[in-house]
């Protein structure tokens, strides 16, 4: 089974993020970028299909400058076959993006499109969900078990309140949420063979995708800061300022 | 003057709170609120929705939309939107919100606002992003706009104490799905919903295991009448069911009193609470991150501090 895979290029969760006194962003230098983590989970499952399945073909995307090629290289290093590289300057927004992997699923035809439920970044969990509107598939979104028989899949999703199963025939969209697999650590001979893989790219113009944004951001602020407030000595001061002072008891 | 579309959630035959929020956010964006209640034998909550201070509820009572399933909801909430002329096109972000409402958007060329936590003067949205650490100010360029509304940001409406009227609508005859509903194994728990609660109680890792959930924590979380939560490294760590993570991964939640046990204070689980009216947290390692938002600090072995809390917590409520 062919199934294509986009990944996004994130700063690493465990960075601490500075917004930027004039409000048009991040600070971006001395982060160190990662493949976003639910990307990452999206391609160790499709491996492990292919893994499964003994045939197959993982195909990479992502959208992005030319900084992007670190993660793919990542990711061809865990064990994806080849990658392709929509250049643009602008970050997309996820309408933009689904727009361009509509595009790319024309061109790849592949039977299963596996994305990470959001980015860490812009925290959208909009762009699988586009994506199968805009082609009219099926959709599994939140994903936290996959099962694939022939062309039918069914997939255990996390919802509010419990876990439900829903099933579809391919092709569809499937978006991993974060207990689907333990993502594999790329090994030294994957890094070695991941340098000679393909690794594509196709500026977005040639898409025909524009890259104006439909939801444009106009600042970005830090959230409200939390004072600390004050330590106690003992269980019974906590519970006694919780009941007379906080009156939450 | 705008008009403004609300996809009502139900569930056991009642509105979720979460959509009550929802409608508060589409109050703020001005103009007539209109509520649209998919489903089967849906009479119920319809009547309810009437209730909740709406100009009207349209409701598509069909065999086709018994269960919940992302396409075939999509197509009837975008033919609502159509037939109404909406303006705007909002849902709770909830599972089934985050879910539906891209599809909601593609369907009406309209851009998605996701987790709105305000709407300014100007009518530009407020939504967070990178775990809440960078709050953006947004507008939608579409003529249609589309948006989902985080669960904690809005002071969820109430019954109005008047009825609006109900309008029966018929899903295209033509629209299916190419999904199929397997089952719902809902998570059984006389507990309030985390998302819900007054108060929440979380464990970490400091907890060290599932064992010490049960034994130690959910005292406390039942002496408070609370809802259990638990961090990412503690669900991770298999401790917990991860529908019980609290966190920029997991749920968002802003109770009146949220009570961290264990917990170091990692910036994605931070994202989950910090909107919380009052923090406590018990930890024995006072450098914890978690130490630096909280109102009250106890800097404590958690296997001795949480059953003598739990002590006192029963004898104030005992009187």
């Amino acid at each position: 089974m062919k199934i294509l895979v986009p990944i996004k290029r994130v700063p690493d969760p465990q960075t601490n993020i500075v917004v930027k006194p004039d409000g048009t962003g991040i600070v971006e230098d001395n982060v160190k970028f990662v493949i976003n983590p639910f990307c990452e989970i999206a391609l160790e499952e499709a491996l492990r299909i292919k893994e499964a399945q003994g045939e197959g073909e993982v195909v990479l995307v992502s959208i992005g400058t030319s900084d992007a090629t670190e993660q793919l290289r990542t990711g061809l290093a865990m064990g994806a076959d080849r990658a392709i590289l929509v250049v643009t300057e602008t970050m997309l927004d996820p309408a933009r993006a689904a727009e361009a992997l509509e595009k790319l699923v024309g061109q790849e035809s592949p039977e299963l499109v596996f994305l990470g439920k959001q980015a860490i970044d812009d925290d959208a969990n909009q762009t699988g969900q586009l994506l199968a509107a805009a082609l009219d598939w099926p959709q599994a979104t939140f994903a936290s078990k996959v099962e694939i028989s022939g062309q039918d899949v069914t997939v255990t999703r996390e919802v509010d309140g419990g876990l439900e199963t829903i099933a579809f025939t391919l092709p569809g969209i499937i978006t991993s949420d974060l207990r689907l697999n333990e993502p594999r650590y790329a090994s030294l001979p994957g890094i070695m063979k991941a340098r000679k893989k393909e690794l594509k790219e196709i500026p977005l113009a040639e898409l025909g995708v524009p890259a104006e944004p439909r939801v444009k951001q106009l600042k970005v602020e830090p959230p409200a800061k939390r004072e600390a407030g004050k330590i106690v000595e003992t269980v019974q001061e906590l519970v006694e300022l919780l009941h007379s002072e906080a009156k939450l008891i | 003057m705008s008009k403004n579309l609300v996809y009502i959630e139900h569930a056991h035959g009642k509105v979720q709170k979460a959509s009550q929020v929802a409608l508060a956010a589409a109050n703020q964006l001005g103009g007539e609120v209109t509520a649209v209640v998919l489903g089967q034998g849906i009479d119920a909550v319809a009547t309810e929705a009437a209730g909740l201070g709406v100009a009207k509820v349209v409701a598509i009572d069909d065999a086709r939309l018994e269960n919940y399933l992302a396409d075939i909801h999509a197509k009837a909430v975008a033919q609502v939107a159509q037939a109404e002329g909406a303006d705007n096109v909002v849902a709770a972000a909830t599972a089934t919100g985050k879910d539906l409402f891209p599809r909601v958007a593609h369907l009406l060329d309209a851009g998605m606002a996701s987790e709105i936590t305000a709407v300014n003067d100007d009518g530009s949205l407020v939504r967070p992003s990178y775990a809440g650490n960078a709050m953006a100010t947004v507008t939608i360029e579409t003529p249609t706009k589309v948006v989902t509304v985080r669960g904690t940001a809005f002071e969820a409406v109430q019954p109005a104490g008047s009825e609006a009227p109900v309008e029966k609508a018929e899903l295209a005859a033509e629209v299916t799905s190419k999904m199929r509903f397997v089952e719902f194994a809902e998570t059984k728990s006389d507990r309030p919903q985390l998302t819900e609660a007054h108060i929440v109680v979380s464990g970490g890792r400091g907890l060290k295991s599932g064992e010490n959930f049960t034994e130690v924590l959910e005292p406390l979380v039942d002496a408070l009448g609370a809802a259990m939560g638990a961090s990412r490294a503690a669900v991770d760590a298999g401790f917990v069911p991860n529908d019980l993570q609290v966190g920029q991964t997991g749920k968002v939640v802003a109770p009146q009193l949220y009570v961290a046990v264990g917990i170091s204070g990692a910036i994605q689980h931070l994202a989950g609470m910090k909107d919380s009216k009052v923090i406590v947290a018990i930890n024995k390692d006072p450098d914890a991150p978690i130490f630096s938002i909280t109102d009250y600090g106890l800097v404590a072995d958690l296997f001795k501090a949480v059953p003598e809390m739990t002590e006192e917590v029963k004898k104030i409520k005992a009187g």
